[in-house]
């Protein structure tokens, strides 16, 4: 007796959800992208101030301001999502799911807003 | 003067069939009629070969479960008057094996839900001497995982299940859980194997899509991801242990 | 059923995979923003001496460290498993390739970090 067995292929595309999922895992392309130009930027730091100073020109072009352009997009994606699912990792604690999100989120935009003041 | 809406179901006879097709059935309808019923109108009225689970109506036996236009659901509790003027398109729940139109093969997940043990392991305490205590705060550890239905929908959700039929899968994951959670238990390290295994917790990647079509609110990504913690932390700790 | 029920080693991966998720939810998008868009296009300025300055003490050191190092070890741990969502078949080795690459990428921050 033949139980049929459907595929899997393109199972993400056939549902709005899966596709959501999909963008979320993406930016971990992006991550890992750009924790290589970081190790890029400290070896050109660790060969002195020429190198150092060239390797800082050579983000001012159109290609690299692009890719960090959708990289901070993604990740915002990512950081997002991330704590909209944080209460569903953590032990059993009494207090709402929604408050979890929030000083998660909160605490985003917090470390966010005194990483550019430190900057300025 | 009632209106007709039309209802597409994948078609598979094994004896006949080498692959599944469609078939569309006009079905009049009224607008308190759920998916099940359509079901119902054409096995009675237009196509008595067409073959579906179904039993109480009323979504606490887990039976009717379907693809509703790509969306795993209950028949009985999925309205016609929602996709009107639309086709229904009503196919088996997905990643398990059809075994005849909108009946799928169940025995993966029976097995699935036997490894996880799911009873109350209490060798100390016999009911027949002595009742078992529980305050509302011990019953709330573990009352929302026990609301489980099997009615499969969250193993349709998952593509992790979709991509490997080795992963344990949400509903069981959510019972073993259950059962752990449970103050009357005592047997979470009998249970801790299948949580620790590649194909235990560790298959999930927390789509969460399990959650979104759960019709009871059992919240399974929530038990697996905890437990995932728990896995850790047998991990790390063991050696401590011993 | 004996090597299905194996342990699996997913805890070590997965806790670093957490902790680099988190430091990124919290810091990542903004950390983009100024080192590859504010930075190049003037609207902060970094000098080669700040840099050095910042890389020269310790706590500074673990900072860029744990950056570089949990981003690797989140990221491809998510690409491993997003290889395994489209379909293709994951083995030990891809597993090794992927999560030695992280362990690659924290070593040679590690080294450059004792170098500044």
């Amino acid at each position: 007796m033949r139980a049929y067995q459907r595929p899997m292929a393109g199972w993400w595309r056939r549902n709005p959800y899966y596709l959501r999922y999909m963008l979320r895992e993406a930016s971990c392309v992006f991550i890992t992208a750009y924790a290589f130009v970081l190790l890029a930027g400290l070896w050109r730091l660790a060969q002195g101030k020429a190198p150092f100073e060239r390797w800082l020109e050579g983000l001012a072009h159109p290609l690299p301001i692009a890719f960090h352009a959708a990289a901070a997009l993604l990740v915002l994606y990512h950081a997002w999502t991330w704590f909209k699912v944080m209460p569903k990792t953590l032990p059993r604690v009494p207090v709402p799911d929604a408050a979890i999100v929030a000083a998660g989120l909160a605490a985003s935009a917090v470390l966010s807003a005194a990483m550019l003041w430190a900057m300025l | 003067m009632s209106r007709t809406i039309r209802i597409e179901c994948l078609r598979y006879h094994p004896e006949t069939d080498a692959a599944p097709r469609f078939q569309t059935y006009a079905v009049p309808f009224s607008d308190d009629m759920s998916v099940l019923q359509g079901l119902q109108y054409i096995k009675d009225y237009l196509d008595g070969s067409l073959t579906f689970r179904w039993s109480c109506r009323m979504a606490i036996c887990g039976s009717c479960g379907q693809m509703v236009n790509g969306v795993p659901a209950l028949g009985c509790e999925t309205f016609l008057r929602d996709y009107y003027p639309g086709t229904v398109r009503v196919e088996p729940l997905n990643h398990f094996p059809i075994v005849r139109d909108l009946a799928i093969d169940q025995t993966d997940f029976l097995a699935k839900l036997e490894s996880v043990k799911p009873w109350i392991i209490n060798e100390k305490d016999s009911p027949s001497e002595k009742t078992h205590v529980q305050t509302p705060g011990q019953m709330e550890e573990y009352y929302q995982y026990s609301k489980c239905i099997n009615c499969l929908l969250c193993y349709a959700a998952c593509p992790q299940y979709g991509l490997n039929s080795a992963f344990t899968g949400p509903a069981a994951l959510a019972l073993l859980h259950r059962y752990n959670a449970d103050s009357r238990d005592e047997g979470k390290s009998e249970r801790m194997q299948v949580v620790n295994a590649e194909d235990g917790v560790w298959g999930c990647t927390l789509v969460g899509y399990c959650s979104e079509v759960c019709p009871k609110d059992v919240d399974p990504a929530r038990a697996v991801n905890q437990n995932k913690i728990n896995s850790a932390r047998d991990y790390f700790l063991r050696f401590l242990r011993k | 059923m004996g090597d299905a029920l194996k342990r699996s080693n997913k805890p070590i991966f997965w806790s670093l995979f957490g902790a680099g998720g988190m430091l990124s939810a919290l810091i990542g998008p903004m950390l983009i923003f100024v080192t590859g868009i504010a930075l190049p296009l003037g609207l902060v300025h970094l000098s080669y001496e700040q840099a050095a300055a910042f890389s020269a003490h310790v706590p500074g050191k673990l900072a860029i460290l744990a950056v570089i190092s949990l981003f690797l070890f989140h990221g491809l741990h998510r690409m491993y498993h997003s290889v395994h969502d489209f379909g293709i078949h994951v083995g030990a080795g891809l597993k090794a390739l992927f999560h030695g690459v992280a362990f690659a990428g924290t070593l040679a921050a590690g080294a450059l970090l004792l170098m500044l």
